[in-house]
Order: structure tokens, then C-alpha cells, then sequence
């Protein structure tokens, strides 16, 4: 299955990057290059066989229901949160204006 | 007085603790090689200051006969760790000038047990790669020379120290530190280790909190350290390990006291060869070196034994498939509202704030590995790419536990080549991949795994072999490691020419 | 199952529409699904964000296991499949509301099958017959932050505050075919919900919204092509929707055009829905297991657990009350809401006979309620002062009409009906020769009404017991009124 430009610029386009012709043309190549490559997965016999999901027999461990519990994971820490962020407002994120 | 950088983790700790030396010494020095050594490009943050504050507080508590295991001990830090108070970057543009307001468990466990932080070490941008120079701060280069290539050592061709942790394995190689962390995706750890002729393990999945680690690939990542010897590696895994309910998938199982353990008389213990990793037109001293080390563990008293992982050959695809979509989907929380980069070209909106941002903050590298993930999940080919490599994902386990049914540790080569030159593979991004066809198996098992060097090949680079151990058996892989250490007696070290 | 009359008439003809209804209801728990920041609502934003919610560098999601527990007891409470092994999957996309750049969600293996639960019959309502509603599945999910728009003149504003707070997906079949069906749904759900516990079932805080599906097609045709309205905050917006939705399909249909399958937004106060471009963009979601988290396996004691948990729902309870002889009209008053049927449980418990209690509640304690503008949970009277008041009637200690008056001064005072009924001297006497006495005054004043009662006209006996009992100031045994007088006028 080989990849065009078209579909070079929706993957684009879904994972938010922006390119250029250049880019969209060497990375056309490129991933067609890559891609060739994993589809010799298709030759191994997979009858019966369950995906991974576990690497390492472990069971998914629920937490306790309380707030805070451990700092590190709990709320009451805007100042944190907000500490990074590119345009803060107010208490707020601020982004360019969204029409819904 | 002996050059306080030559010493060990061990050494450190134990002259420490006698006396020989004061913990601000060891800071000092060691701050001292990082300052001089910038032609290496190891570190993207130097911290002398929080390296003299642990050492300070070290030599209190010596005074105060409260010492901890690690107490006057500077590392290094790869930058893929989040650090309290210190910019942590994962080596992209994306997370240039980041602070983060938290400390990632195993750092934290590292301080709590006396450590001081020397710096934060360079890595491949997101941990993307297997050579140092996808980081945006420019590549990593290895200490080492080829034996070849004029009088000059500094005239030489520079070598990548391997990656993603090159920053760690050159660092140490240089004698900038005497440990650091790492992190192994798909054998980030083995590989510069093998490269820079170090010691590294991977330990099994889950051993190490990944909280406050930059994700790669989430069910892959494992933190680890890395360290001029098998011994100074169980002593820092002894630290950074243990469970962590912040993490889902941390192992809630005790941490055993590898260090106190090593052993490495191998009297009954099989070692398996696995045939699949013959491979064709590999470099003779490869193969060479690979046959020293069963002699070597043959003589420790090991039984050598053939065994086959049938599956081999498809693990490097079946990583190439799942570690890119892990990825994509990791790395979508960088879109500049919240913290990173933001690029907001005149007009734009909110997509387009995202797209430019993005454009702008990740590596060529990043954005291939996003790409391909972003394709392998996309509708319509789910279940050709991701579910068939994460089927083909558990025959490689499978195969791994047929295989321990007939032996305890697996030999192997850590990388199919000796360090190759900068630039001599990022034109084809294949060729680069290939470099982990050793390490990936493991790591798509979950298994514990480490590099320890062997020997200097032809070019008077080292190369290093692979153990790989059966789940949650560290002890297993450091003892073989450890009876490959002393019998191989490696000593080379790079000549300084930075 | 009946078969809904509700059409649309159009110019070819007569429509039907199908609905689905995807409800998101906000589990009720303390801390959020994947971290440990509080989910009240209300809060100043950004409080109550971890640095898991903001998505910061190398957070990881632990499951909050009240969140699952929850989830399973509702399962139990539509008598759904539970699913001992289940996943989180992530459901990737861009949007400022969503930090993580995906939603940790469930798509390949749900924690809840197939279920069902039953609407009433409601006449007046437009609905015939009772009908049983299939439930597809009930995932576990997180809530996306909240945008503001109305903050800045170029700038939209980010709040964390909701961003992972736990929500289950209820999803319908297309099983509804009227407004009137769909919001019957809504309502039984919202109180079963709030039976279980597991949803406040508040829709004005957004603890409760609906996602509505809805298609059309001619009686007896495939499914048309649906649209999605999200967010749907309110029955009677539901209802709205699809009636508007509906008709919007059909003129389309009929002017020529197609349906599109697209998400739509409501205005409520215009009343129309709207294409919502903005997400139209990218539909692919590339949903993958999460790697973060490990698959959810329930063993059996947990599921023990939240079996014995569970509370007596609205169903059985309907039934229970109709096998008291409680009226259906009653019965189901009494267990719309969770609050009044508890309130009414326990009135009962304290000994109040089934029918008049449940006639009482509803009528007597509603109205004054009603009238003082509270509801149950801040009666002035509790369940067991009603019942010490029913059982003064009961015993035949006070009559009907001074019950009334008794329930009166109680929400004055506060007191007891027994002690107000002994400082007022309101006890109702069966002294048959105080009685007797009357009853001979009454007659011979009302010696024309004697003779016509005798005559035949049997009705004016009421009339001889309203003197009667007027003349005993209420306090006189109806019965033993009743007795006396018809001795006395044979």
C-alpha cells in the first residue's frame, strides 16, 4: 500500500503539523519507505493469536476515592498549573477565540 | 590524590563513607569535567549548584552518621525526566524553557537517597532515535575516536555516542559523571552504553515509575541507569526502582538487593544463544566479540545452549508500528495552550495555532514517528498495522518464554555495529532504525536487558553485549553481566582530545 | 411493545422518527476519574486541575475505583451485562477543552453491555402502553474542560475545572419513535440514576446532557441517515429537538435535498439547531487501546459488592406500592423521585397504612409543601410525625377533618399531632348520648328533610351527617354518627 501526496497532507492535517510541498514531497518518500518496510508483518501467521495488552502479567489497580490524596496528583494548585502557560488569563488558558 | 572522576558509583560512595574524600570534593571535580568537556555536547542544562547542595548535605549526614545509599554521589540526568525547578526539555524546541512544578518519581527516589544532579543530559528529541542528533540542541558526540583517521585525535571523524541516552553514555564514557539515568524504548539504554563501552540495564517493564517522565512510547518506556560497571548499575537500579501507585503500570513487587546478591559464579545456569540473531553481513567483529562472551560465560561456569526465537525478524516492524502510535498519540498534549512553545501566525485559530506550533516545535524525526503513527491508527488501517503488530507483539513474547524454558539469560550482541559516524545514517531513516534490530525484541517482551562492553573491535571501538533475563530477573542478567565484566576486563577508555 | 403513533406530516405523507439518545451523566464521586483534583461544581477556574488533568509531561492516569463502581451498579440497575473485562481506550483529537489531545474513553470493550429499562404508559403524555427501551452500553469516559468566549475581545478562555471528571456514556438504541418516548427515557433513566446514586441527575449543573440522534423515514422503511445534537441539557430541550430536528429532516427530504450525518449544536432560545462546523473537520479518532492503563478485570467479590449495594428501584418499588393498594396514578408520584419514595419508605416503616398514606403524601403533604415552597427534603414535618398524625385518624382518636386541621397547626408549631390534638381538645368523642342528643335537635329542626329522606330521597343522609358532625364541632365518630342516625331515621 503505497501513501500520495494527498495522503501525506490529511495525516498532516490529523496530527496538527504543518508542512510545506518540500516536506509533504521528501516525507512522501520517506514514509513510503517505512511503511514498505512494516508491511512484511502481513506474511506472519496470526490465527488465534490475541493482540498484546499486558507485556508483564499486571492488573490494573483502582484508586480509593479521595480527594488530594497525594499532592502530587491532586487540584488546588493553579499557580502549577498555570506556571508554563503561553498566554495565562485571569486564572484561565488563553487561546485564540473559538467559533463553535 | 587520585582523580576523584576515575572513581566509581562504589567507590564514591564507599570512599565517602571512610573518610578518603568529602562529597563537595567529588561535586567539584565532577562539575569541574562537565564545565570543561562542552565540546561534547552531553548536557543541555549544567546544575553544579544542586550537585554542591547534595553534597553538602551529604557530608552533614556522614558527620551526623545519617548516610544514605547514595549520599555524595553526583549523576547526571537525562533530560526526559521532569526536574523540579529545572528547565526539562526532551531535548526539543517544543519544551524549550519548561520548568516543570514537579519531580518524576525516580529523580525524586535518586535525591531521597543523597544523589546530587550534576546536569540535565542531552538525548534525541523526544527519545526519538538511535544517535544524539535529533536533538534540537544540537547532537551528542562520543568521546571516542576510531583508531584511524589521521594523528590528531580531535581531527577525527566524530562518532555518535548511540541514543536515545547519548548524553548519559557520553557523559560517563568522558567521565562527567559516574552514572546517569536513561530511558530504553526500543534500546535506549544498550545501545550508547554498547557505544561509549559502559554498562546500562533495562530493567522489566513496570520496575521503574514512569511518572514525570516524557512518554515515548508508553507501554515500551523503561527508565534505568547507566554506569561504567554491573555493580554501580545495581546500585542505582536499587535506587530508582520500586513501585509506585501513581503509575498503573508499576510492578507492586518488593525491591530485591541486587547489589548484595551479585554473583558471578554461573554454575548451573544455561545461557541461551538465540540463532535468529546470526544475522547475515553483520560486521565479523560483532560476531567475534559475541563468541568471546560465550566463552566467557562459558567459563564462569555457565551451560551454553542453541535456543531460537522464530519471530526475530518481525520485532523491529512490529516496534516501528506501535511505538510510532503510541507516540502520536503522547505527544498530542503539545499544542501550545498550555505550556511549550506557542506559534501563532498572524489570524490564525485555534487549529491553526496548533498546526504551526507544532510544525515549528517538534524535529523532523518527531514529526516522521507522528506520522507514521498517525497513518497506523487512522481508519481503515487500524487493524492491518496496529492490532496485526500487536498480535505479531505476542508471538516475540511467546517466543521469549519457549526459550526461557530451556535457559535462564540470553546472550546476544547489544547493536549490530560499533558506533558509526554523525551524519553517516540520518539520510536514510531505515538504515538508523535497523541499529536496534538486538535491542527491540526485548523491549517488546518487557524483558529486563543490559549492555555491558566486551572489547574494542578493529577500529578501537567498544563493543558491547546484550544479556536478557527472564521477567522481574534482574539478578540473573547483572550476574551475567558481571562474569562477562571480569573476564573481558575492559579497561579502554577514551583518550581526551575535547 | 406499542407502537408509537407520533408522525410527522408531510407534504408525501406521514413520517416516522427514530431516536437514540446518548446521555453523559457525571458519576458521583469526590475526586475526578484518572486523578485526585476535586469535582465540585462551581469552583474558581482552574482549582481543581492536577497536573494529570493539564496534561503536563509524563502524567499517567490511575482509575478512581468508585468511578468503576458506579458505572457497574447502574449496569445492575437496568439489569445490563457487565463486562468483568473491559478497556480504556483513547479517542484522539484536537481541541482546547481537551488537554491531553485525547479522551480516555471506552470503545472496543465497554465496562457495561445490553440492558433495558421501561417507560410507563402516560396517557396525557401521549404515551398508550408501557414500553421497553434497549440500552446498547454504558462506558466510563472523561469530561473535556469548558470553553469561554465572552471574555475577550480575540481570546478564548480555558477552564480545567471539568477536564476529567468521571462520566459514564449511556448509550439507547434507536428504539424511540416520539419526543414524548425520548423524554420519558431521559426521566427514567435520571431516576434511576439518582436511585443508584451514581448521578445527581442534575441537568443544570451539566451533570446530566444528551447527545440526540435523529433520523427519519417513511412507516416500514430502512433507518434514514441521522444527525447528532450534543449537549442537550434538559427534557424538555430534548423533546424540543427532536420535534424540530424532525421536521427540518423531512421539509429537506421533501424540497429535495439529503440529510448529512453531522454534529449539531441547540439554541435554545431560538429553538433551532445548527451545523457545528467547527467539529466537523476531523472524524477520525484513531481510537487505540490506552498503553498507559492496563485492562479492568473485576472478580466477583466486587461484583458481589455493588449487587448488594443496590437500592430497591423504581420499578420494583411501583410494584410494591401497587401491591399495598396503593393507586398507580400514586404509586408512580411517589417514585418519580428518589427523595419521596425514600420519605414515603420510611413513613410506612413507621407503621402508616399503604393507601391512605400514599393519598395523604400526595395530596395533603404535596399541596402544603407546594403551598410554603419547599420539597421534601426540607419538610417541616418528618415521615415519623405524619405517621403518629395517620394513626390518631386510624385508631378512630381524630377524624379526617380534624386531621386537616391537626396537619396545620403541626406546620405552625412544629408539635406533635398527638399533643396538639390533647391541648386542643380535638380527640373525637363516641359518646353515643352526646351524639343521640344532637342528632334528636337536628332532626326536629329539619323535620321537611325527614320526611323527604324517608320518601325516598336517599342522598340527604349526607346532609344529616354534615349537621351532625358540624354540631359536634368535628370531633364526633363519623362511624358511630353514621350508625346513630340511620337507627334514628328508620
Amino acid at each position: 500500500m503505497s501513501i500520495d501526496q494527498a495522503t501525506v497532507r490529511k495525516i498532516a492535517s490529523l496530527a496538527r503539523i504543518a508542512i510545506s510541498d518540500a516536506e509533504a514531497t521528501a516525507m512522501e518518500g520517506e514514509l513510503n519507505g517505512i511503511l514498505g518496510w512494516v508491511e512484511q508483518l502481513g506474511e506472519v501467521d496470526v490465527t488465534g493469536v490475541e493482540p498484546m495488552t499486558a507485556v508483564i502479567p499486571n492488573s490494573l489497580r483502582l484508586r480509593d476515592d479521595v480527594i488530594n490524596a497525594d499532592p502530587l496528583t491532586g487540584g488546588n494548585r493553579r499557580d502549577d498549573v498555570l506556571a508554563n502557560a503561553p498566554a495565562p488569563q485571569h486564572g484561565f488558558f488563553g487561546v485564540p477565540k473559538v467559533i463553535e | 590524590m587520585t582523580d576523584l572522576t576515575n572513581l566509581t558509583v562504589a567507590g564514591i560512595r564507599d570512599g565517602h563513607r571512610a573518610g578518603d574524600f568529602s562529597a563537595v570534593e567529588v561535586a567539584e571535580a565532577f562539575s569541574a569535567n562537565v564545565a570543561g568537556a562542552k565540546a561534547l555536547n552531553a548536557f543541555i542544562v549544567e546544575t553544579p549548584e544542586h550537585a554542591l547542595t547534595a553534597a553538602k548535605a551529604a557530608d552533614a549526614d556522614r558527620a551526623a552518621g545519617t548516610l544514605k545509599p547514595l549520599s555524595g554521589v553526583p549523576i547526571g540526568m537525562k533530560d526526559l525526566f521532569a526536574t523540579k525547578g529545572v528547565q526539562t526539555t526532551a531535548a526539543s524546541h517544543m519544551l524549550e524553557g519548561f520548568v516543570p512544578p514537579y519531580e518524576s518519581t525516580v529523580s525524586q527516589k535518586l535525591w531521597d537517597a543523597g544523589a546530587g544532579m550534576l546536569g540535565k543530559l542531552n538525548l534525541d528529541q523526544f527519545a526519538m532515535g538511535s544517535s544524539n542528533e535529533t536533538s534540537y540542541f544540537g547532537n551528542v558526540i562520543s568521546p571516542w575516536r576510531r583508531n584511524d583517521g589521521g594523528p590528531n585525535l580531535k581531527d577525527r571523524a566524530a562518532l555518535a555516542p548511540g541514543g536515545s541516552s547519548g548524553g548519559s553514555s557520553s557523559a560517563i564514557a568522558a567521565r562527567l559523571c559516574p552514572a546517569a539515568t536513561g530511558t530504553d524504548t526500543g534500546g535506549s539504554i544498550r545501545q550508547p552504553a554498547a557505544f561509549v563501552g559502559i554498562s546500562g540495564i533495562k530493567p522489566t517493564y513496570g520496575r521503574c515509575s514512569r511518572w514525570g517522565i516524557v512518554a515515548f512510547a508508553s507501554s515500551l518506556d523503561q527508565a534505568g541507569p547507566m554506569a561504567r560497571d554491573v555493580r554501580d548499575c545495581a546500585i542505582m537500579l536499587e535506587v530508582m526502582a520500586g513501585f509506585d501507585a501513581k503509575d498503573s503500570t508499576s510492578l507492586d513487587l518488593p525491591v530485591p538487593n541486587w547489589e548484595a546478591a551479585l554473583s558471578s559464579d554461573l554454575k548451573g545456569k544455561k545461557v541461551g544463544i538465540p540463532k535468529e540473531y546470526r544475522l547475515e553481513g553483520i560486521d565479523p567483529d560483532i560476531d567475534a566479540m559475541w563468541d568471546a562472551g560465550i566463552a566467557m560465560l562459558k567459563d564462569a561456569g555457565a551451560e551454553v545452549v542453541e535456543i531460537s526465537l522464530p519471530h526475530t525478524k518481525y520485532a523491529l516492524p512490529a516496534y516501528y508500528i506501535i511505538a510510532p502510535a503510541e507516540a502520536s498519540s503522547n505527544l498530542a498534549r503539545y499544542d501550545g495552550v498550555r505550556y511549550g512553545l506557542r506559534d501563532l501566525p498572524q489570524g490564525a485559530g485555534l487549529q491553526d495555532m496548533y498546526a504551526a506550533t507544532r510544525a515549528e516545535g517538534f524535529g523532523p524525526e518527531v514529526k516522521r514517528r507522528i506520522m507514521i503513527g498517525t497513518y497506523v491508527l487512522s481508519a481503515g488501517f487500524y487493524d492491518a498495522y496496529y492490532t496485526q503488530a500487536q498480535k505479531v507483539r505476542t508471538l516475540i513474547a511467546r517466543d521469549f518464554e519457549q526459550a526461557f524454558a530451556s535457559c535462564d539469560v540470553i546472550l546476544a550482541p547489544t547493536a549490530p555495529s560499533a558506533a558509526f559516524g554523525l551524519g553517516e545514517k540520518t539520510a536514510d531513516p531505515l538504515s538508523m532504525y535497523l541499529n536496534d534490530v538486538f535491542a527491540v525484541p526485548a523491549s517488546l517482551a518487557g524483558l529486563p536487558a543490559m549492555s555491558v562492553p566486551a572489547g574494542l573491535n578493529r577500529e578501537g571501538l567498544p563493543i558491547g553485549l546484550q544479556i536478557i533475563g527472564k521477567a522481574f530477573d534482574e539478578q540473573g542478567v547483572l550476574n551475567a553481566g558481571l562474569a562477562i565484566e571480569e573476564r573481558a576486563g575492559f579497561t579502554a577508555r577514551a583518550e581526551k582530545w575535547w | 411493545m406499542s407502537n408509537s403513533t407520533y408522525r410527522i406530516k408531510g407534504e408525501t405523507g406521514e413520517w416516522e422518527v427514530v431516536i437514540g439518545l446518548e446521555v453523559h451523566a457525571q458519576i458521583t464521586t469526590n475526586a475526578k476519574l484518572f486523578s485526585g483534583a476535586a469535582t465540585a461544581f462551581g469552583a474558581e477556574p482552574n482549582t481543581q486541575v492536577s497536573l494529570v488533568d493539564a496534561a503536563m509531561p509524563g502524567m499517567l492516569p490511575v482509575p478512581n475505583r468508585e468511578c468503576v463502581r458506579q458505572a457497574v451498579r447502574t449496569g445492575m440497575a437496568i439489569e445490563a451485562q457487565i463486562n468483568k473485562y473491559s478497556r480504556f481506550d483513547r479517542k484522539n483529537y484536537f481541541y482546547a477543552d481537551l488537554p491531553q489531545g485525547y479522551q480516555i474513553s471506552q470503545l472496543y470493550h465497554p465496562i457495561v453491555g445490553e440492558g433495558s429499562l421501561t417507560i410507563e404508559a402516560d396517557e396525557k403524555a401521549g404515551l398508550p402502553e408501557a414500553k421497553v427501551i434497549g440500552v446498547e452500553r454504558i462506558h466510563i469516559e472523561q469530561d473535556a474542560g469548558k470553553l469561554m468566549h465572552d471574555q475577550h475581545p480575540t481570546m478564548s478562555y480555558v477552564d480545567l475545572n471539568r477536564s476529567g471528571v468521571a462520566l459514564m456514556e449511556i448509550v439507547s438504541k434507536p428504539d424511540m419513535r416520539s419526543p414524548a418516548e425520548a423524554g420519558a427515557y431521559v426521566r427514567k433513566l435520571r431516576a434511576i440514576l439518582r436511585y443508584v446514586g451514581s448521578c445527581d441527575g442534575n441537568m443544570e449543573e451539566g451533570s446530566m446532557r444528551a447527545d440526540v440522534n435523529v433520523s427519519v423515514r417513511k412507516p416500514g422503511d430502512e433507518f434514514g441517515t441521522r444527525t447528532e445534537t450534543k449537549n442537550v441539557n434538559s427534557v424538555r430541550f430534548v423533546m424540543a429537538v427532536i420535534e424540530g430536528e424532525a421536521k427540518r429532516q423531512v421539509a429537506l427530504i421533501e424540497s429535495g435535498g439529503t440529510v448529512v450525518q453531522e454534529t449539531r449544536l441547540y439554541d435554545p432560545d431560538r429553538n433551532e439547531t445548527r451545523s457545528m462546523r467547527s467539529k466537523e473537520d476531523a472524524h477520525d479518532y484513531r481510537y487505540f487501546p490506552d498503553p498507559d492503563l492496563l485492562p479492568l478485570e473485576l472478580d466477583d467479590a466486587f461484583l458481589a459488592e455493588c449487587r448488594a449495594s443496590l437500592p430497591e428501584l423504581p420499578d420494583a418499588k411501583r410494584d410494591r406500592y401497587l401491591g399495598l393498594g396503593i393507586s398507580a396514578y400514586n404509586a408512580d408520584v411517589l417514585t418519580a423521585e428518589v427523595e419521596a419514595a425514600r420519605w414515603f419508605d420510611t413513613l410506612l416503616d413507621a407503621g402508616a397504612k399503604g393507601p391512605t398514606a400514599a393519598n395523604w403524601v400526595t395530596s395533603e403533604l404535596f399541596g402544603a409543601l407546594n403551598r410554603m415552597g419547599r420539597d421534601l427534603t426540607d419538610s417541616p414535618v418528618s415521615p415519623q410525625q405524619a405517621a403518629e398524625l395517620l394513626g390518631l385518624v386510624a385508631d378512630g382518636t381524630i377524624s379526617g377533618t380534624i386531621a386537616k386541621t391537626v396537619f396545620e397547626k403541626m406546620l405552625e408549631s412544629g408539635d406533635g399531632a398527638a399533643a396538639i390534638v390533647d391541648r386542643e381538645g380535638l380527640k373525637q368523642t363516641s359518646d353515643t348520648g352526646a351524639i343521640e342528643a344532637e342528632i334528636a335537635k337536628i332532626l326536629a329542626a329539619n323535620a321537611d328533610k325527614v320526611e323527604q329522606y324517608k320518601g325516598g330521597k336517599e342522598a340527604l343522609f349526607g346532609f344529616f351527617v354534615g349537621q351532625t358532625m358540624k354540631a359536634m364541632q368535628g370531633k364526633a365518630n363519623p362511624q358511630v354518627v353514621n350508625e346513630l342516625l340511620k337507627k334514628a331515621l328508620r
